[in-house]
């Protein structure tokens, strides 16, 4: 579904990826984690094409198709979405206005609120003005769901989120996925606990650090930190 | 001589402080009388005029309804089942029926201000009146038209609001032109008049061309639990417009908002502002602007807040979205704080549209286009002017239309 490969990226002439090689195929769920500021934002923004994230090198192929150039809209049209962690807010267009457009009225935007537990009010204000953490979270998950792209993207669904939330929210999210392919970006793993993911990659300093069994990578993850990762033999191996 | 006619002339050289200056004497005075007719007789073409202002011709939607062709009242009347809780008939009419209306005339605007306040004494061309009756609750909106359908004329309108202790009205009026007039100079007084307890919700459209220009002197006193909204939507390019409307929060309680929604195409000078005096114990005040400017554009945004009395508090929010280079605009807020306990705030906010809301919302899938139109959309959001529902939609209506054009 998704193939990244060698890939280099530069933002404000600084270097946030390097070489990052990574694979998700269809049907399955990855995580990525990562300290803060270690890239795992900024590998999002690349798959979608934000023209501020420069790619020096390497390629994004999507269903097989090479994206790397491609405008955002058509990454998106060729089926990505994206849940973001800090999304901007945009006064006077409603969140239900857009929701209605994501599934042009053919869903009912306002069972698919109660789904992720955001009060229907929340499809008449405006998008994300002054939404709490949690709420923007779950408007971003709501407009996801409503996407219904073949690659669902989640950066840190789980925070800011309040432990209620967190279970519904990732129990929407898992089933939502449920035969989809997925990435989840999670800084502390909270929401591990109700989705099932098949693979696990640790972003270091801009590059895939390890890959292995998400279970078995976040333990140790809780039990050392990120230092583990950056002792890691493998890690260090030269690319 | 009236006395108001002496100060009048006094003020006959004087150049408004904002705005470009003017030579009134460039315009006509010469408008062809139009007999009164109900407003379905009028032209097609002018009634499509009429409703892009917001004033429709099935006055079931409307309670009454006041309709001016240049300097003449073709229609005036309220629907029979509101006979005694609301009237609405010409200025004039208004001033030789009651003789208590010359005690509101000139009450709370200067006709000594400038030479456009002095235009509206000595050239005076009716306007309306509009009265709801004391305790009286008005659900339809009354509507007012003020027509221009002759090229260059000058039209002096002079418009007189009462709305009466524990009242409560929708007021929608739209100042307009034929499609044919090019230029053109429209002066309009309005004084209104909130008493006790009355709630008064007053919406103007304007919709001009490029060559004309427009000067309204606004002032509206509110006494005591009196609530005055005052929106403004202006959307289509003009040559120059200067205005700055008033409002004392007089009585203790008293609330005054204004909401502006207004878009500088082509070589439109827009000088748009509002002022809240807050005299009253417990006076409020808000301000909201939403200013556009595209081409070559000049905007200036001004509000003004002074607070006078130790209980009281107002806030201005001014956003400006600026769609071209050669476009400007000007925010200027300010605050006055004449005692200590006032408490006055503003925002101000001047920019292009956010990179990173056009990127968001291509990431849900919309084209680059598609983003800016729904930003620019948002922007002009009629939700802000408090209307109630169907009165909004005929709002977002006229807003949407000009967002398409924009775009």
């Amino acid at each position: 579904m998704l193939k990244i490969k060698g890939l280099t990226v530069e933002t404000a002439g600084k270097k946030v990826l390097e070489n990052v090689d990574l694979e998700i195929p269809e049907g399955e769920v990855h995580v990525l984690f990562g300290p803060n500021g270690s890239g795992k934002t900024s590998l999002i923004m690349s798959i979608l094409g934000f023209p501020n994230y420069r790619v020096v090198s390497g390629e994004i192929l999507f269903k097989g198709v090479n994206i790397t150039s491609m405008p955002i809209d058509e990454r998106v049209e060729l089926g990505i979405g994206v849940a973001f962690q800090n999304p901007p807010a945009i006064r006077g267009v409603k969140l239900g206005d857009i929701l209605n457009r994501l599934t042009e009225g053919e869903v009912d935007a306002w069972k698919l609120a109660e789904s992720v537990n955001l009060p229907t009010e929340f499809l008449r204000r405006d998008l994300n003005l002054g939404f709490s953490g949690g709420e923007l979270k779950r408007s971003e998950i709501l407009q996801v769901l409503a996407q219904e792209p073949g690659l669902a993207i989640f950066d840190e669904p789980d925070s800011g989120v309040d432990v209620e939330n967190l279970e519904i929210v990732g129990k929407a999210i898992n089933s939502f996925l449920d035969g989809r392919s997925g990435l989840l970006i999670t800084h502390l793993g909270h929401i591990l606990r109700y989705i099932e993911a098949d693979e696990a990659h640790v972003l270091i300093n801009g590059s895939i650090a390890c890959s292995g069994k998400p279970i078995k990578i976040l333990s140790q993850i809780m039990k050392e930190g990120y230092r583990w990762c950056e002792r890691c033999p493998e890690a260090r191996k030269p690319r | 001589m009236p006395r108001s006619k002496e100060a009048a002339l006094r003020a006959k050289e004087r150049s408004s402080k904002l705005g470009p200056d003017l030579d009134v004497e460039s315009f006509s005075r010469d408008a062809r009388p139009w007999a009164p007719c109900p407003i379905s007789g009028l032209p097609e073409d002018i009634l499509r005029q009429a409703l892009s202002v917001g004033v429709r011709v099935d006055e079931g939607k409307r309670a009454g309804t006041y309709f001016q062709m240049d300097h003449s009242v073709v229609f005036q009347g309220v629907q029979r089942a509101l006979e005694g809780k609301t009237e609405i008939m010409s200025t004039q009419e208004a001033l030789q029926k009651y003789g208590w209306v010359g005690d509101y005339w000139w009450k709370i605007i200067d006709v000594n201000q400038d030479k456009y306040t002095t235009l509206a004494e000595l050239k005076w061309d009716q306007g309306y009146f509009i009265r709801i009756f004391e305790g009286q609750k008005v659900d339809l909106p009354l509507q007012a038209c003020l027509f221009i359908s002759k090229d260059n004329l000058n039209q002096n309108v002079h418009n007189l609001i009462v709305a009466e202790p524990n009242s409560e009205v929708q007021i929608i009026t739209g100042c307009t032109i034929h499609p044919d007039v090019k230029r053109g100079l429209h002066v309009g007084i309005t004084e209104f008049f909130v008493k006790e307890g009355a709630k008064l919700t007053f919406t103007m459209v304007h919709n001009w061309a490029q060559d004309f220009d427009v000067r309204p002197r606004t002032a509206a006193l509110l006494e005591d639990n009196a609530t005055f909204v005052n929106n403004y939507v202006c959307l289509k390019p003009v040559k120059s417009l200067q205005m700055y409307p008033v409002a004392y929060c007089k009585g203790d309680n008293s609330r005054a908002r204004f909401n502006a929604i207004f878009y500088g195409a082509g070589n439109s000078y827009l000088d748009i502002g509002s002022k809240v005096i807050l005299q009253g114990a417990g006076s409020r005040g808000e301000v909201i602007a939403r200013a556009l400017a595209s081409d070559s554009a000049q905007i200036y945004a001004r509000g003004l807040l002074v607070g006078e009395h130790e209980d009281s508090k107002a806030h201005l929010e001014c956003r400006g979205l600026l769609l071209s280079d050669d476009a400007s605009i000007h925010a200027i807020p300010e605050l006055v704080a004449r005692v200590k306990g006032t408490e006055l705030s503003h925002e101000a906010a001047v920019g292009k549209i956010a990179g990173d809301q056009i990127r968001y919302l291509m990431a849900r899938g919309f084209s680059e286009e598609e983003a800016q139109s729904l930003i620019v959309r948002g922007f002009m959001d009629a939700s802000i002017l408090g209307l109630p529902d169907a009165l909004e939609s005929e709002i977002k209506k006229i807003i949407d239309i000009t967002a398409k054009r924009i775009l």
